[in-house]
């Protein structure tokens, strides 16, 4: 399919389009956030504690009396670099090693499966945790904790592409044609193996950021006073009945940014990849 | 199939060895002193270094692998550090719960996002199907212990429906025998435990099947859609078949295959997501107990835990690629899977 | 006039009175359900170091001397009178007869003897079944246990120690039926048979601990038929399960619930003032806060008052001692450093740092009664600093790394709290403060050295006569408000939170009482 071609299919899928205006009004907020925001989203003032929304404070203020709306605003920036993050650490490795062993069959193969199979072994939450306390908390260190347990997802998805191309005819020809090994995974297999790729690391984004969260319920996530989404919520949790708005709002934002990317994943995969439908 | 099967089973030994050794190191990576959290912010250095030496922790890391093996091939995971019990009995009381609770999600998620992704998909295009794939995708958006705060505070706070938390009525003068509460109601035919403990599982097994639930709606509905248009189907159709039949005798029949992978697949995501549904229920299962171990540096424990799960997880897929073998017959003749 | 009238309304309160008493007659049965955070961990309370264990043990387990059950002063329990010998060195007990252990079996000389000696004696066959924690605080001094009689027990101490007694009312220092020792091994944890006013019945892990009344109890039979311990970890459905009355009593709720719960009809809350002390200890090692100016100019920036009024909501004290005015020997002339950004901006200047500076702030990543909620009180404090030019970036390890890491001195400013156990100054100026306590892994985690402070604490050691021991003791205090080496945050109160139902609730300093006399309205 040509690039053009594609737009044109996009414009006129539904779901992509409405995935595709939420995930740019949350990047736009993220990128200006900082001048639209009512107030700092770091300074407490106690004095206005968990009050609810009004004219003052849209959506309310915390139990340190800091601005809701300002902090999901910062928040935005967060958030997106999470799933940006999470998923490339997951993604760059994940498709080198599902090429190799693709590609390069019994040898490679079975040493990297095998050790993919390991991991998969673990539940992907529990692998995060033990990550995330090996390497101590911070943003930086959730991000590389969800990134690398689900490495073994896009090895699996490369992996299975690269063993249906290479039996291909246009890749059996260029190799016959003495085309060296290199040439052909870099410039034959793997803008092929993309599609597939593409699709689930869209659907990933959201799924990143939610893993994101439930280490942030758990204290593993951003440090303090960080306004990270999945922290914000956890902490609203304790003021359910006295104060919703506190987990209402973070968690709405949550919901959106994962709703954006799944909408636009889907929309995606119907466009690229028939097959998966 | 049986080379297939054996095959398998190696694997399984050879991941066993893998995870064995990646979780005895990574428990031992992760900073902190586990006799020092034994004695608490209330320990002088003695008391900490001589509990780390009756721990056998000032061994070397190949001598302490070494006995921990040795012991375990003797069937023995060795003793819990916190409680001083038997880590195989640790883990097998939890387990059960963790086992009704997780199959109680299945069954919601299997039977509800089936029956959604059929609907949709013989109605594509309709309003019940866009209201149903919009609700799976709130499914799959929303973090799990907010929706299972959320439901506790409307439904056993608000309109007090269910009962808050755990698995039946505390102080119920009960035994268990399976240690599945469920199924001892109904072998020993006490309808009262069986409603008692129902009620107590709707809630969390709701929390906990939602985000399958959306996965294998989605799932269901695009597998049905590539089967329908098939020629088979335009031909049953055209001989004048019901759509009923037509849906549930040929075309679900078909869809079947990526529909079990998925549902496979997510048995993992369950035991992962009944690390929160667990706390916030109160649900004595084994996803709350090894993070709790985790974070006291249990370290017999936490590796009891993660051996069992991963022996859990390759089986189900196990399981999961025989059901394949047998529903699809181009597989019986590469035997690759 | 006003005086008569309050003479008469006295009187008719006596006539009054009686018959309310009548009305308050304690009901026999019921079971009470008490939510609580988590699971214990052994019922063995020699072998316990967690409140969880200790709570549900002490239903079951005595010891030979308790505490009071609103107080720390000891009173009788299993024994009946004690006297130590002129050189101070050996202790005779005078044991109550005719009582039974749950499983039938006598108590007496011999079960003292065994339940200490799998403690102390390496060579006793029973040793080996069990993690041995805290010696120090608890049997540790005891050298031998000799049986004079069946109902007459000695203790042997290589030095005189005076403080032996108190210890023995410690959870650390339960007597357990020899029978079930032997019978059950590394497994008396999970099967615990004591002589307390509650049987163990069963422990669903994890989930509850079933207990009920003992008819054989030797003193005053309990009133309810069952005590449920059952465990909710997350703390808001804690809260939910004593709105909806699935518990009689909820521990450990969040200030914010606590405050619901009050203005909540249904509910009792509980309050006493405790023996603890949250603080923030500076790192004297640190080149920044090795520079006194510097710890006196953060003491200056911090609002304890807003933190106490914010964080806990009115549940605590403001510190300005290493301990509580409840504990004897507390400087009530001491001063505190006012909340002032000016004074703070002044000193910093004064030290060479008009500009302020980078440092960590160490946040716990767990809540205790004496810091309920440190994260928020670690952005507090980072606020405060930041007004005064500190640019403090909040750290927070999980609770094993932390702990470690702080002993190790590896912090700057770190966040944490000590829990008096036996109500004495020494345990927190010795134990906290003093240098010798400053090798890794420390207790002292501000790694504070003073010579005489440190010589003022180890001479009142030895010293027997409270006045005097008080003396060192104020001027020691004296010296910690001038070197500020912590910022002491706040003296929490314990609260226990009720059930209206439920009457006579009990609540020791330490928040760990038996509930004995507990009964519950129909």
């Amino acid at each position: 399919m040509e690039k053009a071609e594609i737009l044109v299919e996009l414009k006129k899928n539904k779901s992509a389009m409405a995935g595709l205006v939420i995930i740019a009004m949350l990047v736009a907020l993220a990128v200006i956030g900082p001048w639209i925001s009512p107030y700092h989203p770091l300074i407490p003032d106690p004095i206005n504690r968990l009050k609810g929304p009004s004219w003052a404070h849209l959506f309310g203020t915390d139990s340190l009396g800091r601005d809701i709306l300002s902090r999901v605003i910062y928040g935005s920036r967060i958030s997106i670099i999470i799933g940006l993050i999470a998923v490339s650490i997951s993604l760059i490795p994940g498709t080198l090693l599902g090429l190799l062993s693709g590609f390069y069959g019994r040898k490679v193969d079975e040493p990297i499966m095998r050790t993919m199979d390991i991991m998969l072994a673990f539940p992907a939450i529990l692998l995060a945790i033990f990550i995330t306390a090996i390497l101590g908390p911070s943003l930086l260190n959730t991000m590389i904790a969800v990134g690398i347990v689900y490495i073994p997802h896009y090895a699996r998805i490369v992996r299975s592409s690269v063993l249906s191309l290479k039996e291909q005819l246009f890749v059996q020809a260029v190799r016959s044609l003495g085309g060296s090994n290199l040439r052909i995974i870099a410039l034959h297999i793997f803008p092929n193996t993309l599609p597939p790729i593409i699709v689930y690391a869209t659907l990933g984004m959201g799924t990143a950021v939610l893993q994101a969260a439930a280490l942030g319920f758990l204290g593993l996530g951003a440090q303090p006073p960080t306004p990270e989404w999945g922290a914000m919520l956890s902490e609203g949790r304790q003021y359910i009945q006295n104060a919703p708005h506190v987990a209402a709002f973070p968690g709405l934002a949550i919901f959106m940014l994962v709703l954006g990317f799944n909408l636009f994943g889907d929309g995606l995969r119907d466009i690229l990849d028939p097959s998966l439908r | 199939m049986a080379r297939f099967i054996s095959r398998r089973l190696f694997h399984l030994i050879f991941i066993l060895i893998g995870v064995s050794v990646l979780v005895f190191l990574m428990v031992r990576l992760i900073p902190g002193d586990p006799a020092h959290l034994l004695v608490g912010e209330f320990a002088s250095p003695e008391d900490v270094s001589r509990i780390r030496e009756k721990l056998g922790l000032d061994q070397s890391y190949p001598y302490q692998y070494y006995i921990y093996v040795k012991n375990l091939l003797k069937g023995d995971m060795g003793r819990s550090i916190r409680s001083n019990v038997p880590v195989s009995q640790e883990i097998f009381v939890r387990f059960l719960a963790t086992v009704e609770l997780s199959i109680a999600a299945m069954i919601i998620s299997s039977c509800i996002g089936i029956l959604a992704g059929v609907i949709s998909s013989a109605r594509q295009f309709s309003t019940f199907d866009y209201v149903s794939m919009v609700m799976a995708l709130v499914g799959i958006s929303m973090p799990i212990f907010w929706l299972g705060l959320m439901l506790m505070y409307l439904f056993s706070v608000k309109l007090g429906l269910l009962p808050l938390m755990g698995r039946f009525t505390m102080g119920l003068d009960y035994h268990s025998m399976t240690g599945l509460v469920l199924l001892d109601g109904l072998l020993t035919g006490d309808f009262q435990l069986f409603l008692n403990a129902l009620k107590h599982l709707v809630l969390p097994a709701f929390t906990l099947s939602t985000i399958p639930m959306a996965i294998i709606a989605r799932m269901t509905r695009s597998s049905m859609l590539e089967v329908l248009s098939k020629d088979y189907i335009r031909t049953a159709r055209a001989k004048g078949l019901s759509q009923g039949a037509v849906i549930f005798k040929h075309a679900l029949k078909n869809a079947f295959l990526p529909i079990i992978t998925v549902i496979g697949l997510n048995f993992g995501l369950l035991l992962g997501g009944a690390v929160l549904t667990e706390t916030i229920f109160s649900w004595p299962g084994l996803g709350r107990y090894v993070v709790d171990s985790l974070m006291a540096r249990d370290y017999p424990a936490v590796q009891g835990c993660i051996l069992f799960f991963s022996v859990i997880m390759v089986m189900v897929n196990l399981v999961v690629d025989i059901l394949y073998f047998y529903l699809d017959p181009r597989l019986r003749i590469d035997g690759k899977g | 006039m006003r005086r008569f009238k309050m003479v008469f309304m006295l009187l008719t309160g006596a006539l009054v009175f009686p018959a309310m008493l009548f009305a308050q007659t304690p009901v026999k049965g019921g079971t009470l359900t008490w939510g609580r955070g988590g699971d214990s961990v052994t019922l063995d309370l020699a072998q316990a170091t967690d409140g969880e264990s200790i709570k549900a043990g002490i239903q079951v387990l005595e010891n030979l001397v308790m505490f009071r059950k609103d107080s720390m002063d000891v009173e009788p329990q299993l024994a009946t009178s004690w006297e130590v010998s002129k050189d101070g060195l050996v202790w005779t007990f005078k044991l109550r007869k005719g009582v039974k252990f749950h499983d039938g079996t006598p108590f007496n000389a011999n079960a003292v003897k065994v339940s200490f000696d799998r403690v102390i004696d390496k060579t006793h066959p029973f040793h080996k079944y069990g993690t041995w924690r805290f010696p120090a605080l608890g049997l540790g001094p005891v050298k031998e246990v000799k049986i004079i009689d069946d109902y007459t027990v000695t203790l042997r101490t290589e030095k005189p120690f005076a403080p032996l007694v108190a210890n023995l009312a410690l959870w650390l220092c339960p007597i357990l039926s020899p029978t079930a020792i032997e019978k059950f091994k590394e497994d008396i944890g999970r099967n615990p048979v004591g002589t307390g006013p509650f049987k163990f019945v069963r422990w669903i892990k994890d989930d509850q601990i079933i207990l009920e009344r003992n008819e054989d109890y030797w003193g005053q039979k309990p009133h309810l038929d069952k005590v449920i311990l059952k465990s909710i970890p997350e703390v808001s459905a804690r809260f939910m399960a004593l709105q909806t009355g699935a518990v009689d009593i909820a521990d450990d709720l969040d200030p914010d619930s606590i405050q619901m719960a009050k203005t909540n009809p249904n509910f009792k809350v509980i309050e006493r003032p405790s023996v603890n002390v949250g603080y923030l200890a500076m790192n004297t090692k640190k080149p920044i806060l090795s520079n006194k100016l510097v710890r006196q100019a953060i003491a200056h920036a911090i609002d304890k008052d807003t933190i106490v009024k914010t964080i806990f909501r009115g549940l605590a004290i403001p510190a300005k001692s290493p301990y509580p005015p409840s504990i004897w020997g507390y400087n009530y002339k001491i001063v505190d450093y006012d909340f002032s950004v000016q004074k703070a901006k002044d000193l910093l200047a004064k030290a060479g740092y008009p500009k302020g500076f980078d440092i960590e702030l160490w946040a716990m990543p767990v809540s205790r009664a004496y810091m309920p909620e440190p994260v928020k009180t670690a952005e507090l404090i980072q606020s405060y600093l930041a007004a005064v030019g500190i640019n403090a970036k909040i750290i927070r390890h999980e609770w094993g790394v932390y702990l470690d890491k702080t002993s190790k001195g590896e912090h700057d400013l770190c966040m944490l709290g000590w829990l008096g156990g036996n109500a004495d100054p020494d345990n927190f100026l010795y134990g906290l403060l003093h240098s010798d306590n400053t090798k890794p892994p420390a207790a002292n985690i501000a790694f504070w050295q003073h010579a005489e402070f440190d010589k003022l604490v180890k001479d009142a050691q030895s010293v027997f006569e409270k006045a005097k021991r008080s003396e060192g003791y104020l001027r020691a205090q004296e010296i910690f408000r001038e070197e500020a080496p912590w910022v002491a945050l706040v003296h929490s109160t314990i609260v226990r939170v009720h059930n209206k139902k439920l009457r006579d609730v009990p609540l020791r300093p330490n928040g760990l009482n038996s509930f004995q006399m507990v009964w519950k309205e129909k």
